[in-house]
């Protein structure tokens, strides 16, 4: 059995010995059955769970790139659902797309969205709950899904170009997005960096007011906090007894 | 010590659930009366995954049947992974819990295929070990499923019938008997379909699986058919099932179908043909 596990992702390893058609043939075509469906079942993984990667660099070669991962950074779980998170890391040093630099970070955010979408659920406050007389001293805390991607790169205006129907083409410069998840399915949106600093340091589970001092003086704070509540991000506000 | 009790799923067909037919299922499920969910796809902490699991679970009997424990692996089993099963289990009372007379992990990589073992005194001493620890972990008896297989050990000494025969002897499990892995194996092994029904010890079975396969050739232009979920289930293999019910009688009866998956109808027609033979069963 020793040799079966590894000759299963080298495609150039030798046939293990020991195996035959149960007719003393030899097992070559047999044994590639399995080498196939392991690399060719991992690749399906991957383009279901990176579907923007996949329409950006085109299906033949996304395939070709996923066999490659697959083989460099098989699963360590059976629960594929957090399979992939190798892959922006990967895109990074994989030198046929060194052209492309913002395709690790597009990857990043559709490792958000995944897992904002099998994130716990938890039910948000009432709309006026903000309105409280302590909230300065008080820790806001966000709901499960909520993530946070910065890049270099406009990677919301990318995702929305290759998800949405009519969308603008992608063009500008860096992009911070927040994914939310409303309901059950997870919403990205471009915010500002400020706005990024202030809820990092929210999900850090720092009070409101010294969140309010590191996101910064240029925070549109009325606008943050809508958004906040109108994706049914805040699920509890906490103050100190 | 754990419940023995035979699974609860109706003697009727069911089919494995996908998430496209959420809303036919619940208009109209026709045949259907039961559903069977692969146990890693509802790991996630919440969600939609888990709220319409949830939601189904109150219409219908649920079968949780894994794809990723490596129940025959040479590792220990995945304490991490059983505990995930556990917390899957715990909360949604499923009728059934059932996972495959395989492995798909070794030396901590997941391989996400299920691969075949010799059959030896020491791979049976093994595989009733971990489905003892399963058992024991979960409360409850499983089923375990007999393979659909490509090649075989020169080690093997025992047959798969008296492998699966003595499993159950030693651990009180049951068996998920999947008709269409039958079928496929032993065409691939050049034995006869029909001899392997009737040596399986039907008195264990408590669920049955039925699917599609792919037709291929070996090196040597044998016939080699490949176990992939992907189409209808073919005559001689509703011809098989019909000579399986004769010994069992009516069984809780799975349509899986899992690549290229169908509009709900054309799975729905399926179950239907499966339920023609389970009245006959029962006449």
């Amino acid at each position: 059995m020793n040799a079966f596990p590894p000759a299963l992702l080298d495609p150039m390893a030798a046939i293990p010995p020991g195996l035959s058609d149960a007719r003393g043939g030899p097992a070559t075509r047999r044994f590639a059955v399995y080498r196939n469906n392991v690399v060719v079942s991992l690749t399906e993984a991957m383009a279901t769970g990176f579907p923007v990667i996949l329409k950006l660099v085109g299906e033949d070669f996304f395939r070709a790139m996923a066999g490659v991962f697959v083989r460099a950074h098989p699963p360590r779980s059976p629960v594929l659902a957090h399979y992939g998170t190798d892959f922006p890391g990967f895109l990074e040093s994989f030198e046929p797309v060194a052209h492309l630099p913002y395709l690790a970070d597009v990857a990043r955010l559709e490792l958000a969205l995944r897992a904002a979408y099998h994130a716990a659920d938890a039910a948000p406050v009432a709309s006026d709950a903000l309105a409280h007389p302590r909230l300065m001293e008080a820790r806001l805390r966000l709901a499960p899904a909520t993530r946070i991607v910065a890049s270099p790169y406009p990677i919301h205006a990318i995702w929305r170009a290759n998800t949405e129907a009519g969308a603008p083409p992608a063009k500008g410069g860096a992009e911070t997005v927040l994914v939310t998840r409303p309901d059950w399915d997870p919403w990205p949106r471009s915010i500002t960096p400020a706005s990024a600093r202030f809820i990092l340091a929210l999900l850090a589970g720092r009070p409101f007011g010294a969140a309010l001092e590191a996101a910064g003086e240029d925070i549109d704070l009325a606008a943050t906090l809508t958004l906040l509540l109108d994706t049914k991000s805040i699920t509890a506000i906490e103050v100190p007894a | 010590m754990f419940d023995t009790s035979p699974p609860n799923l109706p003697k009727a067909p069911g089919v494995g659930y996908k998430p496209q037919h959420y809303g036919d299922i619940l208009a109209d499920p026709g045949a259907v009366g039961w559903l069977e969910v692969h146990a890693e796809n509802y790991m996630g902490d919440g969600g939609r995954p888990l709220a319409q699991l949830r939601a189904l679970a109150e219409r219908f009997a649920i079968s949780v049947h894994g794809v990723g424990l490596s129940i025959g692996g040479e590792d220990p089993l995945d304490r991490a992974h059983l505990a995930r099963l556990k917390h899957l289990v715990d909360w949604l009372h499923p009728a059934s819990f059932s996972e495959h007379l395989a492995w798909s992990s070794h030396g901590g990589t997941y391989f996400n295929d299920l691969l075949p073992l010799p059959y030896t005194d020491d791979t049976l001493a093994r595989v009733a070990d971990h489905i003892s620890e399963v058992q024991d972990v979960l409360g409850r008896r499983m089923l375990l499923e007999n393979p659909a297989t490509y090649l075989d050990f020169d080690e093997t000494t025992l047959a798969e019938t008296d492998f699966l025969a003595s499993l159950v002897q030693r651990t009180g499990c049951g068996l998920l008997l999947d008709v269409n892995n039958v079928y496929v194996a032993c065409t691939n092994r050049g034995e006869s379909p029909e001899a392997y029904i009737d040596a399986f010890p039907v008195e264990a079975v408590g669920e049955i699986h039925l699917g599609g396969h792919d037709a291929q050739e070996d090196d040597l232009g044998a016939p080699l058919l490949i176990d992939h979920h992907g189409a209808e289930v073919v005559d001689p293999v509703w011809a098989l099932y019909a000579r399986t019910l004769a010994r069992t009688g009516p069984m809780p009866t799975l349509i899986e179908w899992d690549n290229d998956v169908p509009a709900w109808p054309v799975l729905e027609a399926e179950a239907s043909r499966a339920n023609t033979l389970l009245a006959v069963a029962r006449s």
